[in-house]
C-alpha cells in the first residue's frame, strides 16, 4: 500500500512537471508576443524590442522555461501584467473562494448522490425509483450554464429571492449574506452530477446486491440494514470513488462556467480574465494551480479506492 | 468469437431499443432544420429592427426578438449547424485521431506503443476544460479551433478504449490466421482487428457526442468558440445574460433547444450501447 501511493505520487509530479512544460510551450514559447500583451497595440517595435530584450524573451525557448519554473519551485508566480500585482496571491486568493465552491458542491454530490442512488437500487421498479432514472436522464443533459440563466430567471428575477451575482467575504457582513451568495452557484454546480453520481450508485449497487456474499449475508439472517451497510455498499462504492475523481474534472469545468455567470471571484473567472486580457503570467499560473489541484484530487481518489478495496489493501496489486 | 461481430446485423434483427427510436428521430429532426436553417427561417439572422426590440414571442417573432431586434427563432435556426458541427466535428476528429492510435498502441508492445498509452494517461489527468482553455488561450477564437481543441481533448479516451478492445482481439484465431498467412501490420489492424473492434467504439463515440456538444458550447458560452455576430446556442445564451430580466426568452430558446438535442443524442447513445454492447444485453436494461 505504501509502495503503492509512492509511486502514484511520483506519478503526479510527473504528470505536474508535463504539463508546466505544456503550459509554457503554448502560452509563451508561441508567438504570441508577451512584450505585445504588455505594451498594447501603439507600441513601436523599438519599444517592442527593448522590452523583449529586458524580459530575456530573445533567449531560447529552455533558457526560458527554466527561468520560470525555478521561480515557480521558489513560490514566485511572476507579476500580473493587467493587475500589476503578484500573481501568486492573486490566484490563491482566487483559489480559496473557488475551493469554497468546489468543497460543498462535491460534499453534497457525494452524499446526496450515494444516498440516491442506493435507494434506487433498493427501491427498484418503484415509483420513486422510475422518476428518479428519468430525472437522471434530464439532469445530466442540460448544461451548466443553462441551469444558471434558469436558475437566475426562477430565483432572482421572478421570486426575487436569491442574489442573481456577486459575492461577499464572510468577515464583511456575516455568514447569512455570505451563504446566500453561495445557493444558486452550488445548487447549479450540483445537479448534473447528483444525477451522474447517483445513476452509476444505483447500477453499481444493483450488481453487488446480485453478487454470492449479498446473499450469504441475507442466508445468515442480517438485518437488511447491516447488510446494506456492511457488505453491499463499501463494495459498490468503489466505482463511484472512481466516478467522483472524473467528476472533479467536470466540476472543474463547471465552476468556470458557473463563476463567470454569477460574477464571483474565483479561480475559473480569474482564468477567463486572464485569457481575455492576454495575461500571460496570470494564466500560467492559474493553469498550474488548477493542474496540480486535479493531479492532487486523483491522487486521493486512487489512494481511497486502494484502501476501500481490501484487495488491494492487503497487499494484492494493483492492475 | 469465430463469427465476426456485426453492428448492422443485430441492428437488423429487429430488437432496436425504443431510446435509440425516439432519439433518432429528434436528432434526425434537428439535423433537418440545422442543414435547412437559413432558407426556412423566417428573418435574416443578423437583420436589424430597432423598433421591435426586446418584443416578447408573439405571431410575428415566435421566440421574440432580441436586442437588437433580431429574431430569436430564425437565430436558433440557423446556429444550428454550428452548434452540431462542433458537437459531431469534434467527435469525428477524435475517432479519426484515436481509433488508430489505439490500434497501433495495441499492436506495437515496445517503446512506440507504451509511448502513446503514457501520453494518453498524462493527457487524461488534466480536467478537459482546462485542455480545451490551453489551446484557445492564446490565438484569436475561431469555431474552427474549438472543434479541433474539443476533439483533441477526447482522442485519449478514444485511444484508450480501442486500445483494450484491439487487445481482446489481437489473441483471436483470425488474428492468428492472418499473421500466419504473412499478412502486414497494416491489413492486421485496419482489415481484420477494426471491423470487429466497431461495436463499443461506436457506442464510445455517440455517448462522447453528448460531451462534446456540452464542451463545445460551454466554450462557446465562455467567448472562446463561435464569435459575435455569428449565431451559436452556447454564445446566444450568453449574449443574453445582460437582458435576462427585461427578456428571459433571448435565452431561454436556444437553452430548450440545446436541451432537447443533448437529451436525445444522449438517448440514441444508451440506445446503441443497448444494442450493440453484449453484456448490456445479457443483463437486461439494469
Amino acid at each position: 500500500m505504501i509502495a503503492y501511493a509512492i509511486r502514484r505520487l511520483l506519478y503526479v509530479v510527473i504528470v505536474v512537471w508535463i504539463m508546466s512544460v505544456l503550459i509554457f510551450a503554448i502560452t509563451q514559447a508561441l508567438p504570441g508576443n508577451v512584450a505585445y500583451a504588455i505594451l498594447g497595440q501603439f507600441a513601436t517595435d523599438r519599444q517592442i524590442a527593448e522590452l523583449e530584450l529586458l524580459l530575456g524573451l530573445k533567449d531560447p525557448w529552455y533558457v526560458q522555461y527554466w527561468r520560470w519554473f525555478s521561480r515557480l519551485l521558489h513560490g514566485d508566480f511572476g507579476q500580473s501584467i493587467i493587475m500589476q500585482r503578484p500573481a501568486g496571491p492573486l490566484v490563491l486568493e482566487a483559489f480559496g473562494r473557488s475551493a469554497i465552491l468546489a468543497g460543498i458542491a462535491l460534499t453534497l454530490v457525494a452524499i446526496s448522490g450515494i444516498w440516491l442512488g442506493t435507494h434506487s437500487a433498493t427501491h427498484r421498479g418503484t415509483l420513486s425509483d422510475r422518476v428518479l432514472t428519468l430525472a437522471q436522464y434530464f439532469f445530466i443533459a442540460v448544461p451548466e450554464f443553462f441551469w444558471a440563466i434558469l436558475a437566475i430567471i426562477l430565483f432572482s428575477v421572478w421570486l426575487g429571492w436569491l442574489p442573481a451575482t456577486g459575492y461577499t467575504p464572510i468577515g464583511d457582513s456575516g455568514f447569512g449574506r455570505w451563504l446566500v451568495h453561495l445557493i444558486l452557484p452550488v445548487a447549479t454546480l450540483v445537479t448534473g452530477l447528483i444525477a451522474h453520481v447517483s445513476r452509476l450508485t444505483r447500477s453499481s449497487m444493483l450488481e453487488t446486491l446480485r453478487s454470492p456474499y449479498v446473499l450469504m449475508a441475507r442466508a445468515k439472517g442480517l438485518p437488511e440494514r447491516l447488510v446494506l451497510r456492511r457488505h453491499a455498499l463499501p463494495n459498490a462504492l468503489l466505482p463511484t470513488i472512481t466516478v467522483l475523481a472524473v467528476d472533479v474534472g467536470i466540476l472543474i469545468g463547471g465552476i468556470v462556467v458557473v463563476e463567470t455567470v454569477f460574477a464571483y471571484p474565483g479561480l475559473g473567472r480569474l482564468l477567463i480574465f486572464a485569457i481575455e486580457h492576454h495575461d500571460l503570467p496570470l494564466l500560467q499560473a492559474g493553469m498550474m494551480v488548477v493542474t496540480t489541484v486535479y493531479a492532487l484530487a486523483n491522487l486521493v481518489a486512487d489512494l481511497l479506492y486502494a484502501w476501500i478495496n481490501p484487495r488491494i489493501r492487503y497487499g494484492g496489486r494493483v492492475a | 468469437m469465430t463469427a465476426r461481430a456485426n453492428p448492422v446485423g443485430i441492428l437488423r434483427a429487429g430488437r432496436l431499443p425504443p431510446s435509440l427510436v425516439m432519439g433518432g428521430i429528434v436528432v434526425a429532426l434537428l439535423v433537418a432544420l440545422a442543414l435547412l436553417g437559413p432558407w426556412i427561417a423566417p428573418y435574416p439572422f443578423d437583420q436589424f429592427n430597432v423598433r421591435a426590440r426586446f418584443s416578447p414571442p408573439d405571431a410575428q417573432h415566435w421566440f421574440g426578438t432580441d436586442e437588437f431586434g433580431r429574431d430569436v427563432l430564425s437565430r436558433v435556426l440557423v446556429g444550428a449547424r454550428y452548434s452540431l458541427l462542433i458537437g459531431f466535428g469534434a467527435s469525428a476528429l477524435s475517432l479519426v485521431l484515436g481509433v488508430p492510435l489505439g490500434l497501433v498502441a495495441a499492436y506495437r508492445r515496445d517503446v512506440g506503443g507504451e509511448l502513446i498509452m503514457r501520453a494518453v494517461d498524462v493527457m487524461i489527468s488534466v480536467p478537459p476544460i482546462l485542455l480545451g482553455l490551453l489551446i484557445l488561450a492564446v490565438t484569436p477564437p475561431d469555431i474552427w479551433k474549438t472543434i479541433l481543441a474539443v476533439g483533441i481533448v477526447y482522442v485519449p479516451i478514444m485511444t484508450r478504449i480501442t486500445r483494450s478492445v484491439a487487445l481482446g482481439l489481437l489473441a483471436e484465431d483470425f488474428v492468428q490466421a492472418a499473421r500466419a498467412r504473412g499478412e502486414s501490420a497494416f491489413y492486421i489492424l485496419f482489415g481484420e482487428i477494426l471491423p470487429n473492434a466497431w461495436p463499443p467504439i461506436i457506442v464510445e463515440t455517440s455517448l462522447r457526442v453528448t460531451f462534446a456538444i456540452l464542451l463545445g458550447s460551454a466554450l462557446s458560452f465562455l467567448g472562446l468558440g463561435a464569435q459575435p455576430p455569428m449565431s451559436e446556442w452556447g454564445l446566444m445564451i450568453a449574449q443574453s445574460r445582460p437582458f435576462i430580466e427585461q427578456a428571459p426568452w433571448i435565452g431561454l430558446a436556444p437553452g430548450i433547444v440545446l436541451c432537447i438535442l443533448l437529451v436525445s443524442v444522449n438517448l440514441v447513445g444508451e440506445g446503441l450501447r443497448e444494442a450493440l454492447d453484449p453484456r448490456f444485453a445479457e443483463r437486461g436494461s439494469p
